[in-house]
């Protein structure tokens, strides 16, 4: 899986979550919850939906890595290379 | 029309999801109307025969105004055939006309009067549309309230630090031994909490209606969600005092997702005996709020932040939240508020009793 395809995905996981936000609303660097509103828990279903998409669940103590779309990004690509 | 709010006046019948001689149960969504609130199914209070549907679809309607006759058992009721011309049926059937509205002239109603009432009905609905738009109905409805609230109320204010580090570590320690799609949020833990409070201090869960005060048994928690894209709902946790953690975490998932989407059912737009509004999320650390009416209180939850903390003679740091209650005067006083927020902090250094 590449940078850009597991962007897609993230991107598509937060719209699906959060119907009411555009796409061009996504800043990549910004924080997810702060800049568009995600409450906990809808961060707790982008955190599922991407362990549906990706298989690799985010631990709690993680949740400072996925702050952003890039650091999610980041994050899950160390990972899926690992496995 | 039910009335879902003191605030609201009218609403569209959007949907039947009945026909006429179809039976009903008590608590059976029968139909979904519009409200600036967004969509909301109406539920029947009795069990019974749909007689008659007595609005078409997109109808607006006042509240009171009757939208179906119900009958309590097989008792059929006689029903008045309305006479009409064929060409005055066929206009109504095009034009949505609710014959049932109509006097007929000299017994029989005329393609007259159905034209007459279709271009006053396209009129209105056009005038609707252009004065407010569904979020502006919601601003208005909030303003009304709220006014009402702070005009009528008043209100007492007390708040409490509480050290969280005890509830966050045991749902930490949960969470751990769950996989992701099962785990429990704070918020979920915090309702427990308020619940289990104020199954300690009812007093505060109720009502202020016709000067005098009404505790209500069951626990109808209203908790506040933002919408994205403006305005605040406080639809009701139902029965929240019979939800163990578990259920609470679903529920309230359950709740929050059809506020949004728009999915309500009218029980839950109604029946709030007390609200719960957390702004944690957003960093707020303490969150002083304004009383529902006709409701006795609000609970504010603010932001779990790390602060310095008295231990003993130790000085640490510790998980730290603000827990805030809004109550009416005139049905209780600040010492049974004072007796909710310490019930409320006895049972968040206990986490296991709130499972």
């Amino acid at each position: 899986m590449t940078q850009e395809e597991l962007k897609s995905i993230i991107i598509e996981e937060i719209l699906e979550v959060a119907p009411d936000i555009e796409d061009d609303e996504i800043e990549v660097n910004e924080n997810i919850q702060r800049s568009l509103e995600i409450d906990s828990f809808d961060f707790l279903k982008i955190l599922t939906a991407m362990y549906e998409r990706v298989g690799i669940e985010v631990p709690e103590k993680d949740y400072s890595k996925v702050d952003t779309v890039e650091h999610m990004v980041e994050y899950f690509l160390k990972l899926i290379k690992i496995q | 029309m039910p009335s879902l709010g003191a605030d609201m006046e009218s609403a569209v019948l959007m949907e039947w999801l009945v026909e006429e001689g179809d039976k009903v149960t008590k608590g059976q969504v029968i139909a979904e109307i519009e409200t600036s609130k967004g969509v909301i199914e109406i539920e029947v209070f009795e069990d019974g025969i749909i007689e008659k549907l007595l609005v078409e679809v997109e109808t607006e309607c006042k509240v009171g105004t009757p939208l179906a006759i119900i009958g309590s058992d097989i008792k059929e009721s006689e029903e008045e055939r309305i006479r009409i011309s064929p060409a005055a049926r066929r206009k109504a059937d095009e034009l949505g006309v609710d014959l049932s509205k109509l006097t007929p002239k000299d017994g029989v109603i005329q393609l007259s009067q159905v034209e007459a009432v279709a271009t006053k009905k396209i009129k209105t609905h056009k005038k609707e549309k252009t004065k407010t738009t569904t979020k502006d109905g919601m601003r208005q409805a909030i303003a009304a309230a709220m006014s009402r609230s702070n005009a009528e109320i008043p209100h007492y204010y007390l708040s409490t630090s509480i050290n969280m580090t005890p509830a966050l570590k045991y749902l930490e320690e949960l969470n751990k031994q769950r996989s992701i799609k099962d785990r429990i949020l704070p918020v979920a833990m915090l309702i427990r909490g308020v619940v289990l409070a104020l199954k300690e201090v009812p007093q505060l869960n109720g009502f202020w209606q016709s000067n005098s005060h009404i505790i209500s048994k069951e626990i109808h928690l209203g908790f506040a969600i933002a919408l994205r894209k403006g305005g605040l709902m406080t639809p009701a946790l139902l029965d929240a005092q019979n939800l163990n953690l578990n259920e609470t975490m679903n529920s309230l998932g359950d709740l929050i997702s059809r506020t949004r989407g728009g999915k309500l059912r009218s029980t839950e737009m109604t029946r709030q005996t007390v609200t719960l509004t957390n702004l944690g999320d957003l960093g707020v650390e303490s969150v002083y709020g304004v009383i529902y009416p006709p409701q006795l209180a609000v609970i504010g939850l603010g932001a779990i932040v790390d602060a310095p903390w008295a231990e003993g003679d130790a000085l640490c740091v510790r998980k730290v939240m603000q827990a805030t209650i809004a109550g009416d005067h005139r049905a209780t006083d600040g010492r049974i508020g004072a007796q909710f927020l310490d019930k409320l902090y006895q049972f968040l250094q206990s986490p296991e009793e709130l499972t």
